[in-house]
C-alpha cells in the first residue's frame, strides 16, 4: 500500500508539469485565435466578448492559474469551432480510440505470443530465422504505409473491406467488426512485432532454467511443458511490455485513426489542430499524456503484483 | 562515432555479421541518394510535366508520375535528404542538448538531478508523437520545427541514458583520484566521465535515427511536417492516398524507401548493440 501511494504522490509533479506543458504549448501559439475564428473584418464588440471568454486579454501566468483551476474541477473549456464543451468532445471520442486500441491489443497479441514461442522453442532454426525477420520488418514498418497497403489490397484491389469510417457496435455488430479489422490489423502489427521479439527472448531464458529441465526429466509432454510451465513464467516480461505499448498505442492511433477516418481521439486531435481550435487541442494531449502516464503506472504495479520476488525490493 | 569506433576490433566484427551489413549497405545507400541526387540525370524533384501526369512507371519515368507529372524517382531521391537531415540533426541537438543535462545531473546529483530529471519526466509522459505534433502546432509546420519537435522527443531518452552513465561512473576509484588530485567537477566531468560514457550514448542515439525518421514521416503525412512542394516520404504519402486506384505506385515507392531506410538503420543499430554486449 505505501508503496503504491509513494508512486502516486511521485506522479503529481509529472501530472503539474503535463499541464504547465500543455497549457503553453499551445498560449504561445502566433497568432490570434479570435480573429482566426471571426475573420479580419468582425465586429469588434464581438471580438471584444470572445477575448474576455477565453481570458485572451490576461497575462500568460494569469491565464495559466484560470485555466489550471478549471482543469483541476474538470472543465477543459469550450472548442472554438463548435462551442461544445471539449470534455464532452473527448468522452465521445474515447469510445472509438479505446474499441481500436483493444482489438489492436488482441490482434498483436493473436500473432505475437504464438509465433515468440515457436520461434524459442525452435530456436536457431528456419522458424526462428523467418519469425525474426519479420519482427524486424514489422518494427521498420510504418504503420501508416501498412493501413495504405492495406487499403489498396482489400478496400480496391479485392474490395472486401471498408477503407474508412466508424458503426456503432451494438447497432450493427457485424458492419462494426468489418470496419474494425483493416485499423486494428494496421495498428496490431507493430506492436506484435516488438512483443514477438519480447517473447521469443523470455522464452529462451525460461526454456533454459532449471525447473523446465525437471518437468521434462520427469516425462511430461514437450507440448505441455512451452505452453504449460514456460510460457506462463516468461509471460512477466511480456505483460511489462505490453502494458507500456498499450500507452505507446495512445500515440499511435493518432496515425491510424488519420488514415482510416476513424472518430477517435487521435482524428480529433489532428483536426483541431488544423482548425486552429487550441482548447480541443489542449484538452486532447493533456488527457492522452494523462491517460500514457496512469497506464504506464498500472502496469508497473501490476508487474510489481505478479512478481513476488520484487515486492520486498521497492 | 568516435569513442565506438575506437573500440578495438568492433569494426572487424561488425564485417562478419551479416545482418548488421545488410543494414550499412542499406544506409549507404540512402546516403548516396541523398548526395548524389543533384548529380542524376533526372527532371527536378518540383519540375511538372502537365503532358505526363499520374503515368505509371515507364522508361522516361521509372517510377512513374505524380498528378502533377513530377518524377517520383526523382522525388524519392530528394526526400533521402530530407529524412536523413532531420533524422541527424533531431538526434544530433538532442544529444548535445540530453547528453548535457543527462551527465551534469548524473554527476553532480542533489537538487540539479532532481529538478533536470523531473523535466526530463514530463518530456517522458507524453507519447513521442504526441509531443511532436503539440510542438509542431505550436510553432507551425516547416522542417525546422519538425527538427525541433523530434529533438524534443529524443531529448529525455538520451538524458536518461547519459545520467546512468554519469552516475555509474562518479563512484569509481579514478574520479575519486581525479578529485584527490584537485581537479574541479567541470573539468572531471569533460576528462574522465565524459569519455567513458559516451559508447552508451552513442549507441542509443544510433537506435534513435530510425524511430526519428519514422516520427518524420509522420508528422509529413499528417501534413504537420515537411512542407509542400519541398518533397519528403511522408508528405509524398499524404498526397498518394487521394489517388489509390488510379495511381497505386505514388503509395508504394515512398513508403517502401522509409521501411528500407529504417530498417537499415534498425540492423546496424542491432549489430552495434550486440557487438558492444560483454556478453557477445
Amino acid at each position: 500500500m505505501r508503496m503504491i501511494a509513494g508512486r502516486l504522490l511521485s506522479l503529481l509533479p509529472v501530472l503539474f508539469g503535463l499541464c504547465v506543458l500543455s497549457f503553453t504549448l499551445l498560449a504561445t501559439v502566433p497568432g490570434d485565435p479570435v480573429t482566426a475564428m471571426l475573420g479580419l473584418e468582425a465586429d469588434p464588440a464581438a471580438i471584444a466578448t470572445l477575448r474576455a471568454r477565453y481570458a485572451l486579454d490576461q497575462p500568460l501566468p494569469l491565464r495559466f492559474l484560470a485555466w489550471f483551476w478549471q482543469v483541476l474541477q474538470g472543465d477543459l473549456g469550450r472548442s472554438i469551432q463548435t462551442g461544445r464543451p471539449v470534455l464532452g468532445m473527448i468522452g465521445a471520442a474515447l469510445l472509438p480510440t479505446l474499441q481500436l486500441a483493444l482489438a489492436a491489443l488482441l490482434v498483436s497479441l493473436a500473432i505475437a505470443i504464438p509465433a515468440g514461442v515457436v520461434a524459442a522453442t525452435r530456436r536457431n532454426g528456419a522458424a526462428d530465422f523467418m519469425v525474426s525477420l519479420v519482427a524486424l520488418c514489422g518494427l521498420s514498418l510504418p504503420s501508416f504505409w501498412l493501413g495504405i497497403l492495406l487499403i489498396m489490397g482489400f478496400s480496391i484491389a479485392l474490395p472486401v473491406l471498408p477503407s474508412s469510417g466508424h458503426v456503432p457496435f451494438l447497432a450493427h455488430p457485424w458492419e462494426a467488426l468489418r470496419h474494425l479489422v483493416l485499423p486494428a490489423v494496421t495498428l496490431g502489427a507493430a506492436m506484435a512485432a516488438a512483443t514477438m521479439r519480447m517473447t521469443r527472448a523470455a522464452m529462451i531464458e525460461i526454456l533454459s532454467a532449471d525447473y523446465v529441465r525437471t518437468a521434462r526429466a520427469k516425462g511430461l509432454p514437450p507440448r505441455r511443458v512451452v505452453w504449460r510451465h514456460a510460457l506462463r513464467n516468461a509471460l512477466m516480461p511480456v505483460v511489462t511490455l505490453v502494458g507500456l505499448q498499450l500507452g505507446q498505442l495512445m500515440g499511435g492511433v493518432v496515425v491510424t485513426e488519420s488514415v482510416f477516418s476513424w472518430p477517435g481521439i487521435g482524428k480529433l486531435t489532428v483536426d483541431a489542430i488544423f482548425a486552429r481550435d487550441f482548447p480541443v487541442v489542449q484538452g486532447t494531449i493533456l488527457v492522452t499524456a494523462t491517460l500514457f502516464v496512469l497506464i504506464n503506472l498500472v502496469t508497473d504495479l501490476l508487474y510489481t503484483l505478479l512478481d513476488p520476488r520484487l515486492r520486498g525490493r521497492s | 562515432m568516435s569513442a565506438v569506433a575506437m573500440r578495438p576490433g568492433l569494426w572487424r566484427r561488425l564485417l562478419r555479421d551479416p545482418r548488421a551489413m545488410l543494414g550499412l549497405a542499406l544506409v549507404a545507400l540512402a546516403v548516396l541518394a541523398a548526395l548524389l541526387v543533384p548529380l542524376l540525370p533526372l527532371p527536378g524533384p518540383e519540375a511538372p510535366d502537365f503532358m505526363a501526369t499520374l503515368s505509371p512507371p515507364s522508361a522516361a519515368h521509372l517510377l512513374g508520375t505524380d498528378d502533377l507529372g513530377r518524377d517520383t524517382l526523382s522525388r524519392i531521391l530528394s526526400g533521402a535528404r530530407v529524412s536523413l537531415l532531420v533524422g541527424v540533426a533531431s538526434v544530433g541537438a538532442a544529444l548535445l542538448l540530453g547528453g548535457t543535462i543527462g551527465l551534469l545531473a548524473g554527476f553532480l546529483g542533489g537538487w540539479v538531478d532532481g529538478v533536470l530529471m523531473r523535466c526530463m519526466d514530463v518530456l517522458l509522459a507524453f507519447p513521442g508523437i504526441l509531443l511532436a505534433l503539440g510542438i509542431t502546432a505550436s510553432l507551425g509546420a516547416s522542417l525546422t520545427n519538425t527538427v525541433i519537435a523530434i529533438a524534443a522527443v529524443n531529448l529525455p531518452v538520451l538524458a536518461r541514458v547519459a545520467r546512468g552513465q554519469a552516475m555509474a561512473l562518479r563512484g569509481l576509484d579514478y574520479v575519486h583520484a581525479q578529485r584527490a588530485l584537485g581537479f574541479g567537477s567541470m573539468t572531471i566531468l569533460w576528462r574522465a566521465i565524459l569519455p567513458n560514457a559516451l559508447s552508451p550514448i552513442l549507441v542509443q542515439a544510433s537506435v534513435l535515427l530510425a524511430s526519428s525518421i519514422i516520427t518524420e514521416s509522420y508528422l509529413s503525412f499528417l501534413g504537420l511536417g515537411v512542407q509542400p512542394p519541398t518533397p519528403s516520404w511522408g508528405n509524398m504519402l499524404r498526397d498518394a492516398i487521394g489517388f489509390l486506384d488510379q495511381a497505386p505506385w505514388l503509395a508504394w515507392f515512398p513508403g517502401l524507401a522509409i521501411f528500407l531506410t529504417v530498417l537499415g538503420f534498425n540492423l546496424l543499430g542491432d549489430g552495434v548493440r550486440d557487438r558492444l554486449d560483454p556478453r557477445d
